[in-house]
């Protein structure tokens, strides 16, 4: 199953400070719905104001991004610029 | 498609730039130059405190001027509820937002606006401030990051209580957010190290300086329609945030960006549109308004100031076993520092394997912060870089050596998650060591620094058209407001796929009316995510080509080839015909399906992340401390130089920005919080005369998620120069100037407290 990452304190709020748990899913969309499912608010949180690093690349919007059961997925601050 | 280097012709080469002409002739139609008949000025009455609570607000005196039509204050404008939204350059609360625009109950910052007026004039809006009687009560004030944090500070937000810590804090504090990152085993590390350095930073907020101030012309139209001209890095977020701000529908809004002199992240939020347009409201006329060089440095955003804490720890062999960061980036008056990126950049040029970054968001009685070319990347890299340098002095290695022999490369994994892939650093490493301003000797007395930086880049939400006129000239259209040359490589992207001159071109910035949502000019992303968008409308506009050329030849589309800006039979089985040229097929596109045009709006994935080194000389004059720089190196890892003299413009722009930084930059302010420096003269930005020429190189690691190979340019180069400076300050004199600016006030202070002279 997909690994996913807190990176850094940022969503740890809404895991209980839990960092690190597989979500079986196989596209970026569904992942969020499961952890929206698991830990409610975070999917939420993801969706609106992360971005996302799957297997190394970083997505700005990783919604329609196909996960492997492999996959390694680090959640991370949205990054803009100036 | 990705582009195969050796056959380009135009993408590479150095066309005449396409806004040249209108910005020396002075044609060129920047915010402050639109006119509307009956328009009316707006000016804005500001805070002279720190931070007082307001008790009233009479108009009454002004609204009796003649000449005055009227005057806002909050109360015309909704009460937003805390609410995030990601519009501009990063995550935006619209409650805040609002509040910066028009104080609300209380001024955080001398400056904050508290009420704003219009009339038909400019002198009797002046005068009508005046007669604005605003009744304060003046609080306690705070400035200072670390006093901010103190228990006993004065609170900016009653309502403000730290985040990204556990259990929640019940009492309120300026410091808005921790922010905490690790890799690895920090203690660990530093028990496997044998050579340890630590080290103390601090930065000032520095302002983006941009020559252009803020500008708008607005009318809100009797049935609500509205029209916004104005100096911005996005009409769309300028149409978004003006639209919330106001309870208005985005799409009765049309936001145009004017000509821009300068923005660097600092034009990426409102200030003026939303009283303006209020005001036209009330009036039912155009409003103008524009601030001063004075308002600009008192009210609108600088970026951080910070101070900062850096341990790293080394094998004897130098490889470097553990780093640890603590940053704590001053917001100005609302949460919103740069204070993630900061803590994702400091180390991200290295592969360590423990890692542990603290940081903190604080607010204070300062405008609220802006983004600045590579937000907060490059406050943490001036200590981190500091540090690196004192750890290869402490070791006896090569400061580049030591870089080398840590850097990161294709696979290493950051401290914050995501692993390097197809970066060049180590090839920007390289290149700086190979350089002839590396090779060269230093005269007697000059020191020589290095640095290096790194900032992620963006891609996200573009849109771009491309038109073919009837004599076969091409038009493009953008989304995107150019600052850095994006009409150029945006126009020279198209010209390449069409194998048209780069002249044949011709490349607009699109109002919110005519092309679809784009995101800000910023994070470097507008010629790596629009050039894409406008890459693949003009690959659409050749598929209609070549099927036109079909229909006129009467082959199908898959027998003819493009190639020299003309439609050719894709072999001898597709018959004899003559190549029909792009102008052939524009002039029968009426008779062969109408207009041949194409719009494509991509959400842009996979910007690659840019490296720079940097190399400065300096000398320093020991009887008055200034520094003067005398040779200046700033490589750079651009993926593919689309137009080569814009990107080598942007790397000598950003690098003299940050020796700006280094060397004379800050705001200073009196006992009561008030800015005592808000002008050029006094606000010392760098001119041509205290600079040599800024030497270039690029580095070209193409980035293969870009069909070009680009990788944003922007704002690498501002990462490295402030410890570039220091380093080379370091290297002359001895002495780690730890705290900026390395001012001739500092430096000299410095001096004599190392000869015992204090």
């Amino acid at each position: 199953m997909p690994k996913v990452v807190i990176s850094g304190s940022s969503c740890q709020r809404f895991t209980g400070g839990k960092s690190e748990f597989e979500v079986a899913a196989t596209t970026f969309r569904r992942l969020v719905l499961e952890l929206e499912q698991r830990f409610p608010g975070l999917g939420k949180q993801v969706e609106d104001s992360m971005a996302v690093a799957i297997d190394g690349e970083i997505y700005q919007d990783a919604y329609a991004a196909v996960l492997k059961p492999e996959s390694e997925i680090y959640l991370i601050p949205k990054i803009g610029g100036g | 498609m990705n582009y195969v280097p050796s056959d380009l012709k135009v993408v590479g080469t150095r066309p005449v730039r396409p806004d040249g002409v209108d910005k020396v002739t002075g044609r060129a139609q920047f915010g402050a130059d639109m006119v509307m008949a009956g328009m009316l000025w707006g000016k804005v009455k500001r805070s002279p405190h720190a931070h007082a609570r307001i008790v009233s607000i009479d108009a009454s005196k002004a609204l009796k001027l003649p000449g005055v039509r009227a005057v806002v204050t909050a109360a015309d404008f909704p009460d937003i509820a805390s609410e995030e939204a990601f519009v501009g350059e990063g995550p935006m609360n619209f409650r805040d937002l609002s509040r910066n625009c028009m104080a609300r109950d209380k001024a955080l910052y001398e400056g904050h606006a508290v009420a704003a007026v219009a009339a038909i004039s400019q002198a009797i809006a002046d005068q009508a401030l005046d007669r604005i009687d605003v009744k304060y009560e003046v609080l306690p004030h705070v400035i200072d990051v670390e006093a901010a944090m103190a228990d006993d500070a004065p609170v900016l937000h009653d309502d403000l209580f730290t985040g990204g810590v556990e259990p929640k804090p019940t009492k309120p504090s300026n410091i808005a957010k921790r922010v905490y990152f690790k890799k690895g085993d920090i203690d660990a590390g530093f028990e496997q190290a044998d050579v340890i350095v630590e080290g103390r930073y601090t930065t000032e907020p520095v302002h983006q300086a941009y020559i252009e101030p803020h500008a708008c012309l607005c009318f809100y139209g009797a049935d609500g329609q509205s029209t916004i001209f104005s100096s911005s890095q996005g009409q769309f977020m300028v149409r978004s945030y003006v639209a919330k701000l106001l309870g208005m529908d985005i799409a009765n809004i049309r936001a145009t960006a004017a000509e821009i002199g300068g923005g660097f992240g600092g034009k990426t939020l409102v200030y003026l549109e939303p009283l303006a347009l209020a005001l036209s409201k009330k009036t039912g006329r155009p409003v103008k308004m524009q601030m001063t060089r004075e308002e600009v440095f008192r009210a609108s955003g600088p970026t951080s100031g910070a101070t900062m804490e850096v341990k790293l720890g080394a094998k004897k062999d130098g490889t470097i076993v553990a780093a640890q960061h603590v940053l704590k980036y001053q917001a100005g008056a609302f949460p919103g520092s740069p204070i993630q990126p900061g803590c994702m950049c400091g180390f991200a040029m290295y592969d360590i394997p423990n890692v542990e970054v603290t940081g903190y968001d604080v607010v204070s009685n300062r405008p609220k912060v802006a983004a600045y070319r590579a937000p907060g990347a490059p406050i943490a890299s001036f200590a981190v870089e500091c540090a690196m340098d004192d750890l290869a002095r402490k070791l006896g290695k090569d400061p580049i050596a030591l870089r080398e022999q840590n850097g990161a490369r294709n696979g290493t994994k950051t401290h914050y998650g995501p692993t390097h892939q197809n970066i060049g650093f180590l090839a920007t490493l390289e290149a700086a060591k190979s350089s002839a301003h590396w090779k060269s000797p230093l005269k007697p007395g000059q020191g020589r620094g290095i640095a290096t930086g790194f900032w992620f880049n963006i891609g996200g939400e573009s849109c771009a058209s491309v038109h073919v006129a009837e004599d076969g000239s091409v038009s493009a259209v953008s989304g995107s407001p150019d600052i850095g040359g994006s009409r150029a490589s945006i126009g020279m992207m198209v010209a390449e796929v069409l194998q048209v001159p780069a002249e044949r071109v011709r490349t607009i910035v699109g109002d919110t009316s005519t092309i679809g949502f784009t995101h800000v000019t910023g994070g470097s992303r507008v010629t790596f995510a629009t050039g894409m968008a406008a890459t693949m409308a003009a690959e659409k506009v050749v598929e209609q080509l070549k099927a036109r050329a079909a229909m006129i030849w009467e082959i199908t589309p898959d027998a003819v080839d493009w190639r020299d800006g003309a439609a050719h039979p894709a072999g001898t089985n597709a018959g004899a015909f003559d190549p029909l040229s792009l102008s052939d097929i524009a002039l029968k596109a009426a008779r062969t399906g109408g207009p041949i045009t194409s719009e494509v709006s991509v959400n842009a994935q996979g910007a690659g992340p840019g490296f720079g080194v940097h190399i400065c000389d300096v000398e320093v004059d020991k009887e008055t401390g200034h520094v003067t720089i005398v040779r200046y190196t700033a490589v750079q890892d651009v993926g593919r130089a689309i137009h080569p003299s814009y990107v080598e413009g942007q790397i000598q722009g950003g690098a003299a920005q940050g020796i700006g930084w280094a060397l004379n930059e800050e705001y200073i302010y009196d006992k009561n919080g008030k800015m005592d420096n808000a002008g050029f003269l006094d606000y010392r930005v760098p001119v041509a005369s205290d600079l040599p020429l800024i030497e270039t190189i690029m580095v070209e690691v193409p980035n293969p998620r870009h069909p070009f190979g680009a990788r944003g340019v922007g704002e690498v180069p501002i990462v490295p120069p402030m410890a570039a400076v220091g380093n080379a300050i370091r290297d002359a004199i001895g002495l780690r100037m730890a705290s900026l600016p390395m001012s001739p006030p500092k430096v000299r202070a410095a001096l004599d407290v190392a000869n015992g002279d204090d």
